[in-house]
């Protein structure tokens, strides 16, 4: 796989910023100088070559530049007078690091990771912030893709990120890995978290590709290192076991043209085998131990979809089943819209409609996928105009090219 | 080291029966946590304040004072003492956070302060 200074970033500006906190201790002096870095590669690394540690190499040249930067306002205000004392004799600015220094940031990387989980799913944050900042400084996530995630204004999820950075640092807030009994209240923020980057991986909704392969990957191995942390937490491998088993279907998600795929038209010989045992298996002992959660059900709900060989042989029933559990669990309009759609497939448009006019127009008016739902449904129970109006809609949202062909491909076939 | 502001909140018009043996045991679980403050010198000053409705405002704007009477607030809610503590980070605030809010019986707010 080649990478490139997009896939660089996905894949490690998480993990920079995680160490440049510690090293730093300021979030957002760390977050400027691993934008600092990133620019400086994207100017070097066309001539020079992507270096063969990309993430030390980032980590390292942002460090050095943040150093050198408190350096500069410190002659120029004595405000950091304290800082030039301290790194004098640290190092020298160099946007070219040695290979020894990349060693002493590289062995660190995993705790860091874990430190800032747990930082930015501090209780004392609300929920909807704790799952902000972890998009933000985690997983890298755009303010503008963070605020879509949350369906509201990206000046109102700018405000919310500036404001919980800015109470972590005015009460001190600790940079540390968290204790095994400060996990439960930490858990549910970071699980919110990883499962909105995987879903952003999963459809992004920015850039050209409908998946974002990295996003993905990353939720994944954020979510691997969370199961090994707590093993004993159902919901944690619930979730795991529902990402892999998602995963299992990427390659037969997109064509040959990178055009999207529906699941009852994919080519199922090309799921991925190995990630569908993996996911049963985990779905497997949850079910072991009895406390069923959110993660867990919409894993049971993967896992009933991958053991159909082809989609006639799905068993709806099991899935409207879950569903109605998850609802009972979650009774919010995105869980509402995929029982509907199962619901369709076990009893027919007519009733899938129905169920979809259950749920609160006013709170799925800007969701592209109940648009693009509702569209399907009502041309298979006939209603052409009403469909023909749904796709313009669900077109009108839609921030993915990919998604955005395949619309206007089934909007011009009923046409 | 930090500093932070355990601000105690209650209702009121609250009339507390001070004879009562649940206000009997309070009063003893709070001075044991006063005490336990003190002991690991997490303590810095911590009081109780009698009634708002014995607190004055005083204004001054342009030159003239003027007073009214009294809380600033006028909520149902009002603050009955504080405590101002020292702790190592955040975490360690929040700890002794809760067990005030275990012995007070009421919310407790935890500020950082300023420095």
């Amino acid at each position: 796989m080649t990478d490139t200074l997009d896939s660089v970033f996905r894949r490690e500006v998480g993990r920079c910023t995680a160490t440049l906190i510690r090293v730093l201790g300021d979030i957002d002096v760390a977050e400027d100088a691993v934008a600092d870095a990133f620019a400086i590669a994207a100017q070097q690394w066309p001539d020079r070559g992507i270096p063969p540690n990309p993430g030390g190499w980032i980590t390292t040249t942002a460090r050095n530049r943040a150093i050198d930067k408190l350096r500069r306002e410190s002659t120029r205000t004595d405000r950091h007078r304290a800082a030039h004392r301290l790194h004098t004799d640290a190092m020298e600015p160099d946007n070219r690091p040695e290979l020894g220094d990349l060693d002493t940031f590289v062995d660190v990387v995993p705790d860091d990771q874990l430190r800032l989980m747990a930082l930015c799913c501090h209780p004392a944050l609300a929920t909807d912030a704790q799952v902000a900042l972890t998009l933000r400084l985690l997983g890298g996530l755009e303010t503008a893709e963070i605020a879509r995630a949350f369906l509201v204004p990206e000046a109102t999820m700018a405000q919310r990120i500036v404001r919980a950075k800015r109470k972590l640092r005015d009460n001190h807030a600790p940079y540390r890995i968290p204790r095994a009994a400060e996990l439960p209240a930490r858990l549910h923020g970071v699980l919110t978290a990883i499962y909105l980057i995987f879903t952003e991986g999963h459809t992004a909704t920015s850039g050209d590709a409908l998946i974002r392969d990295e996003l993905s990957r990353e939720a994944i191995r954020l979510g691997r290192v969370l199961a090994e942390l707590a093993p004993d937490e159902p919901e944690v491998v619930g979730l795991l076991a529902m990402m892999l088993l998602t995963e299992s279907r990427r390659p037969a998600r997109t064509d040959a043209s990178g055009a999207m795929v529906r699941l009852a038209d994919q080519d199922r010989s090309r799921w991925d085998r190995d990630l569908i045992v993996e996911g049963h298996d985990l779905v497997r002992a949850c079910l072991r131990r009895n406390h069923p959660g959110p993660f867990q059900i919409q894993a049971a709900i993967a896992a009933v979809h991958a053991d159909a060989s082809t989609a006639e042989a799905t068993d709806w029933a099991q899935i409207v089943a879950l569903y109605d559990q998850l609802y009972a669990r979650r009774p919010d309009p995105v869980v509402a819209l995929n029982r509907a759609i199962a619901v369709a497939a076990l009893d027919g448009p007519i009733v899938g409609l129905a169920a979809l006019d259950l749920i609160e127009a006013g709170a799925v008016a800007a969701y592209q996928p109940y648009h693009a739902a509702r569209a399907d449904l009502l041309a298979r129970a006939g209603r052409r105009d009403e469909s023909l109006a749904a796709y313009d809609r669900a077109i009108a949202l839609t921030t993915n090219p990919a998604e955005h062909e395949f619309l206007t491909g089934r909007r011009a076939e009923l046409a | 080291m930090a500093q932070y502001l355990m601000s105690v909140w209650h209702d009121d018009e609250y009339e507390v029966d001070f004879s009562s043996p649940e206000m009997q045991q309070r009063v003893a679980q709070v001075g044991a946590f006063n005490d336990e403050l003190q002991a690991t010198g997490a303590w810095v000053f911590g009081a109780g304040l009698l009634p708002a409705s014995s607190a004055t405002v005083v204004r001054s704007e342009g030159g003239n004072v003027s007073m009214t009477d009294g809380p600033y607030a006028e909520t149902k809610e009002q603050m009955g003492g504080f405590y101002v503590i020292e702790a190592s980070d955040f975490d360690a605030a929040l700890d002794w956070t809760r067990k005030a809010a275990a012995v007070v019986g009421g919310p407790v707010e935890l500020r950082p302060m300023q420095g």
